[in-house]
């Protein structure tokens, strides 16, 4: 079957201004998006740059919007988008470099301003640090993010305000936060109640539709709202 | 631009990122990515790392050693196996207390789960061996590790690829690098280089490998002269999702997933009746093909199924979620009711650049490169042999780049600046240059994919002389048309089509070397099945396959293994 897809283009060294541009697939139903871009790549337009990797959801390198939802082109097929025109372009958000290909520096910035890595002061026992299996359920979700940047892309409250830090970092802040093993509770929790973190989400819930490793990302975020309310009291945000 | 780090790691998998912690705060170190670290290969690893913990059941390092062995059917070094399995329990009990989450025992210790061709009492059963975070151990090592890095503020240049090894008078001088955001070059001198570089497993059509996967470390390596050990044995992973190659974890079966022909027989009975869909990954994927060829494959057709469904639901959330959702998402099949269509899919190349058990490059000589190192994938140490065993692998990265990062730290003492040549970028500049300004010639697509036939059609599970050097002049007339390959994209910014074109020469020059191998082993073992010769000798072949390029063409030698506890034995599961 022929798939009509619609792609931002833009070449800072060429372009002014961004456009799109035109092409038409031969592809099958079962087939993945980003199997489609690279036969367009390939055989049609090797001017056309995206980031790709692992192909199958586990490295985060092609997020992108796709007919204005944000996702990964190696997790979407043909047959999801029912023969219509296919729309792909970066994800909002983020600086565009070339594209479909976004600046990601800012928003790693985000992830690792949330200290993500465990921060102990007691010296770890000759064995394992013991952890119930119940303890490590709580971050049994959250593990699963892949830094692809779809949340962030999709997120609305991130254009109310520009300087939120982002449901991914939040995200990675509640890996720690409770992570029954690390012993900066306190400080963790400080730094998710501050009106740029915790307190911009406005649970519009884009996040959650459209991680595409399924972690709950809002109820992440209402979890450490309430977390926060329960330790600092209920006054809300604290700055 | 010209930087210079007293080490530099090429490579932010788990090895890379390993070796980089332990030399950060005692030498200056830089890290090099050709993609972002987080998006390295290690992090599709799915089932687990492998240590003789004994959280679930009694177990041992000696009887990791000897599955080590026998799994790498007699052809790994034993003191590599020996210092593994040993190394194993510290090396987990680290991964912990950085904060890897790992699923836990009731009573809160590591969880353990069986895997394939691990076993107790030196082969009698199999034995939970497997350290897990579900099914996505590889992801959140890597996680856990780059983000130490950061902590640490290990400078990183992401995105950066190595185009050229620099190698003067036998020391190491540098590398030169390609910048992806703007398609600037830069050479990067140092006194030790690690090479963490990962595999090439895009030599083949069906592969669970990454696009990223394209051997550059390796082909750099080879390109400058130094031999390549045991290209030959390509590991086949079992449960490769049909028609795509994705991975379906060896951990579905240690959860007790079995594999089902068109009868619907377990036929793993047949060919390991011990421990049957546990066997080691080589005699498993033989095992398909042989029921896939003798008209059992389902429907007659080329693949089999494996079956999860009488797992429950439970199981397959807490511990095989990832594999249920690229089913879900690539099959529309539910893992809890439907049978997994599989087929063996390339995974892991056993063979690589030759190092010694602290990562020292040896060259044809044996001798050591002054100042190149190599651990992960892209080295042969040999720990492997001829089949590596699921979740050696990420204990293989953890342990070897560990011990590759102290002994460069080790060796800086004695390593002077090698000189640098009289514009290093030269050649890479050149060798852009002339795709650039081609035009109107061969597509890269149209030879890598050529080349990925092939390799799969002939230098895949079942091997054969006529097959073999058919393939070897197949892949020669591809890599004369290589000199007439011509790119749409000119342009600096993000050029994948460049880059792409760049690394088709790193593929057809390993592919060339691993059918020479293929071709110069005239025996069976482990992942090398030869059909003309399908017993393993060893009385003729116990012995590492050692492949050097030459002005023209390339010359094949060989080494001796190590062999210290474990005489070779016939080997049956």
């Amino acid at each position: 079957m022929d798939v009509h897809f619609k792609i931002f283009r833009f070449d800072p060294e060429r372009d002014r201004e961004p456009c799109y541009r035109d092409y038409v697939v031969k592809t099958e139903p079962h087939e993945r998006i980003l199997d489609c871009l690279n036969r367009i790549k390939w055989e049609q337009d090797g001017t056309l740059s995206y980031r790709m990797s692992c192909a199958h959801g586990v490295c985060g390198s092609d997020g992108m919007r796709i007919n204005g939802v944000c996702g990964l082109a190696c997790q979407k097929l043909v047959k999801d988008y029912h023969g219509d025109e296919v729309l792909l372009e970066p994800l909002p958000h983020f600086r565009i470099l070339k594209d479909l290909v976004v600046d990601m520096e800012g928003f790693l910035e985000q992830v690792t301003a949330m200290q993500p890595y465990l921060l102990t002061s007691s010296p770890p026992p000759e064995k394992e640090r013991l952890q119930g299996p119940a303890d490590r359920k709580k971050v049994d979700d959250v593990i699963r993010c892949i830094l692809c940047g779809s949340c962030t892309g999709a997120c609305p409250a991130m254009d109310e305000n520009p300087q939120y830090v982002g449901p991914a970092a939040l995200v990675w802040a509640y890996r720690y936060l409770f992570d029954s093993r690390d012993e900066q509770y306190t400080e963790r929790l400080r730094a998710a109640d501050h009106p740029n973190a915790v307190w911009s989400c406005k649970n519009y819930f884009e996040c959650t539709r459209v991680c595409p490793k399924g972690i709950p990302v809002t109820r992440s975020i209402n979890l450490m709202k309430r977390e926060i309310k329960k330790v600092f009291g209920e006054e809300g945000p604290s700055s | 631009m010209v930087f210079k780090h007293d080490v530099l790691i090429v490579g932010a998998g788990l090895a890379g990122l390993r070796a980089a912690l332990e030399v950060t705060g005692n030498a200056d170190v830089g890290l090099l990515s050709k993609v972002y670290p987080t998006r390295s290969h290690s992090g599709a690893a799915q089932g687990g790392i492998a240590a003789a913990l004994g959280n679930e059941e009694p177990d041992s390092w000696e009887w990791h050693m000897f599955d080590t062995v026998k799994g790498g059917d007699y052809l790994t070094d034993q003191n590599v196996a020996e210092i593994l399995a040993q190394d194993a329990a510290r090396a987990v009990y680290e991964l912990e207390h950085m904060g890897v989450p790992f699923n836990r025992t009731e009573d809160g210790r590591i969880a353990q789960r069986a895997f394939g061709g691990h076993t107790r009492d030196f082969g009698a059963a199999p034995v939970k061996r497997a350290c897990y975070a579900a099914d996505r151990s590889g992801r959140v090592m890597m996680d856990t590790l780059y983000f130490e890095v950061v902590k640490k503020g290990i400078r990183t240049y992401a995105e950066f690829q190595m185009l050229d090894l620099v190698i003067r008078d036998g020391q190491v001088a540098g590398v030169t690098v390609y910048e992806l955001a703007t398609g600037e070059l830069h050479f990067i001198q140092a006194r030790a280089v690690l090479l963490a570089t990962g595999g090439f497993g895009k030599v083949y059509k069906t592969t669970s490998n990454a696009f990223a996967s394209t051997g550059d470390g390796v082909y750099m390596a080879y390109r400058a002269g130094i031999p390549l050990e045991d290209l030959e044995f390509v590991q086949f992973h079992p449960t490769g999702i049909y028609g795509l190659g994705v991975l379906i974890s060896e951990a579905a079966r240690g959860e007790g997933g079995i594999l089902r022909n068109d009868l619907g027989e377990r036929f793993m009975e047949r060919y390991a009746p011990t421990i049957k869909d546990l066997g080691p990954r080589d005699m498993i994927s033989r095992a398909i093909w042989m029921e896939i060829r003798e008209g059992r494959g389902i429907g007659g057709k080329d693949y089999v199924h494996l079956d999860l469904t009488h797992l429950g639901e439970k199981r397959l959330a807490e511990r095989l979620s990832d594999i249920s959702s690229f089913v879900k998402i690539y099959l529309g099949q539910d893992t809890a009711k439907d049978l997994i269509p599989i087929q063996p899919t390339c995974h892991y190349m056993m063979g690589g650049i030759p190092v010694d058990v602290d990562g020292r490059v040896l060259d044809g000589s044996h001798e050591i490169v002054t100042g190149l190192y190599a651990a992960g994938e892209c080295s042969c140490l040999s720990l492997h042999g001829a089949n590596r065993l699921g979740c050696n692998s990420l204990l293989d990265l953890v342990v070897f780049g560990r011990r590759a990062g102290l002994k460069m730290l080790e060796d800086l003492g004695a390593i002077s600046w090698a000189s640098v040549p009289q514009d290093p970028e030269a050649p890479v500049r050149e060798r852009i240059a002339r795709l650039k300004g081609r035009s109107g010639g061969e597509k890269a697509v149209r030879l890598r994919q050529a080349l990925q036939e092939i390799m799969m059609a002939h230098c895949s599970v079942f091997r054969h002389e006529e097959t073999l050097a058919q393939a070897l002049s197949e892949i020669e007339a591809l890599k004369e048309a290589y000199a007439r390959v011509a790119i749409d994209n000119r342009g600096a910014c993000f050029n994948t089509d460049l880059l792409e074109a760049l690394e088709l020469e790193h593929l057809l020059g390993l592919g060339e070397a691993t059918v020479a191998s293929a071709l110069a082993r005239k025996e069976s073992r482990g992942a090398h099945s030869r059909e003309d010769f399908p017993e393993r000798d060893d009385e003729n072949w116990l012995k590492h396959t050692l492949i050097r390029k030459q002005e023209r063409g390339y010359r094949i030698f060989d080494k001796p293994v190590t062999i210290t506890r474990f005489q070779p034995k016939p080997r049956a599961y």
